[in-house]
């Protein structure tokens, strides 16, 4: 064991982790935003914003994250419209590209997810909540989204992991995340042990600490689900 | 005087596809009215309360609540609530209070009570927590407020329910049979709510399958049969000798 090279690998890689947190904290966010557009569509009852929105969630579920993001990388310059659009000095970058594919990747499987908490709030939840004279936004804001946010979040959790992990995948359009800069490293020394390694050891801690969030949040989102500590 | 019914339904019909399960009722409930609807299982009881606040919409007929009568319309052969706005308002002034209790299971007691006063109605949360608090008082579960509904018995989860219920004011409560998913011996605690709010003046229309309620609660029982009202009158009429005979046979079930 090179303790030397593993922690001066360590130390170069964690000067890295803050672009790893800016694409995964951005794409979750973004994501999420257009997550809750796409259920909107999905169940909001208009047939044509329905379909669309399921040709949506079958495309961005249906193919591998790395091809979306090689397509937006490398095909947004092919369309005249974009290249010299407003928005090409945003779009040429790199981790502008990055963050769009896993913000847009992630948005078709959180709106299936976000779908199934919808859809295992109970009708006499709902009516409860119209008996009352609530209906629409109201109705949403306050009875709707909730349970079903609940109902959602385990499986949302997952979804907020693995995209910790598929930032990784913006190493391949020139990001210098971790998982980028610990291959930069690889190709100087040729020590793929140690370096990946580390960068492995990372993503585990960064890991960790979103799910002990997560966890916190599901415990204090699920008290009513708890027996009362001694009794009561 | 010739007071204005807190309640007026005229020949409501409601069909579920071909099956036609409300063939035209007309009931008016005026202050103070408690009224019981009996009638078999499938004879439309729930059908009929939900066509009153609009959970389900009558195929045709007409609502009028304290005088104002909710405005319908026609769509592509359909008949639909004119205005949503409208619905929610009348539905703020109609307490309903469902079999399964129906409490948001993710809020605790006062928070259910409070969630339509302070978020439909609009009004100051420190009033309505002082409000929400008075009436748990009143159905016996003050010391449940920060309970969740889990935690609480059937019989403590429909008084939290009827609380929610009067929180918003209602002028007439709604009940679709509220003690028929209880344990026997938590029938009672529901009933003595019930019973005290009929006396406080309460306009009520209560479905259930308690002869007790019907006969000395409601001044009014009406029997529903294949989505008509077979008979009505007042308890003394109806449990007495006058009784129609299809009444008599339909009591006879309840071993009462
Ligand atoms: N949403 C619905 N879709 C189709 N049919 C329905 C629907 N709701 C009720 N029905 C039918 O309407 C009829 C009357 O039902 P309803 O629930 O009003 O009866 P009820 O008198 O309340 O009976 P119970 O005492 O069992 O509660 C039944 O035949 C039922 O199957
Ligand atoms: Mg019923």
């Amino acid at each position: 064991m090179d303790l030397a090279f593993l922690s001066s690998t360590m130390l170069t890689l964690i000067a890295a982790i803050p672009m790893t947190l800016a694409l995964f904290a951005l794409s979750v966010s973004l994501g999420g935003m257009l997550a809750l557009v796409v259920v909107w569509m999905r169940v909001g009852g208009n047939p044509v914003l329905a379909a669309i929105a399921k040709g949506y969630i079958f495309v961005f579920r249906g193919s591998p994250l790395l091809i979306q993001m090689f397509l937006i990388f490398y095909g947004l310059a092919q369309f005249s419209v974009i290249r010299y659009g407003p928005l090409w000095p945003l779009l040429r970058e790199p981790f502008v590209c990055a963050v769009l594919s896993l913000a847009l990747c992630t948005a078709g499987y959180s709106a299936e997810i976000f779908r199934g908490g919808i859809r295992a709030v109970s009708a006499k939840d709902i009516e409860a909540a119209r008996s009352i004279g609530m209906s629409g936004p109201l109705l949403v804001r306050r009875i709707l989204a909730p349970i079903a946010f609940r109902h959602a979040l385990p499986a949302y959790s997952t979804e907020i992991v693995l995209m910790m992990k598929s930032t990784a995948l913006a190493s391949l359009v020139t990001v210098w995340e971790v998982t980028g800069v610990a291959q930069r490293l690889i190709h100087q020394t040729y020590r793929t042990m140690e370096v990946f390694l580390c960068a492995a050891l990372i993503y585990l801690a960064l890991n960790f600490i979103v799910l002990q969030a997560l966890g916190l949040l599901e415990h204090r989102l699920s008290r009513h689900l708890r027996p009362v500590p001694g009794g009561r | 005087m010739t007071a204005q019914p807190r309640l007026s339904i005229r020949d409501i019909r409601k069909s579920f596809g071909t099956l036609e399960v409300l063939k035209g009722i007309s009931l008016d409930a005026r202050d103070g009215d408690v009224i019981s609807l009996l009638g078999a299982s499938g004879s439309g009881k729930s059908t009929f309360l939900r066509c009153i606040n609009l959970l389900e919409t009558p195929t045709s007929g007409r609502v009028f609540v304290d005088g104002e009568e909710i405005r319908m319309l026609q769509k592509n052969g359909k008949t639909v609530p004119a205005s949503q706005k409208q619905v929610d308002h009348i539905r703020s002034e109609l307490g309903m209070v469902f079999q399964s209790f129906n409490l948001w299971s993710h809020m605790t007691v006062l928070e259910n009570v409070i969630e339509g006063p302070v978020h439909v109605l609009k009004r100051p949360k420190a009033e309505c927590i002082a409000e929400a608090e008075a009436l748990l008082e009143k159905v016996g579960i003050a010391d449940k407020r920060h309970v969740y509904p889990a935690h609480m018995s059937g019989g403590q989860q429909q008084r939290a329910a009827i609380a929610r219920a009067l929180a918003m004011k209602p002028k007439v409560m709604l009940f679709d049979e509220p003690t028929s998913a209880l344990d026997p011996e938590l029938v009672g605690e529901v009933l003595r709510v019930m019973r005290a709010l009929a006396e406080e003046g309460m306009t009520m229309l209560v479905v259930t399958h308690e002869m007790g309620f019907a006969r000395n609660v409601s001044n009014r029982v009406v029997f529903m049969r294949e989505g008509l009202i077979e008979s009505s009158g007042s308890p003394e009429e109806m449990f007495g000798s006058v009784a129609s005979p299809a009444f008599r046979q339909f009591i006879g079930h309840y071993g009462n």
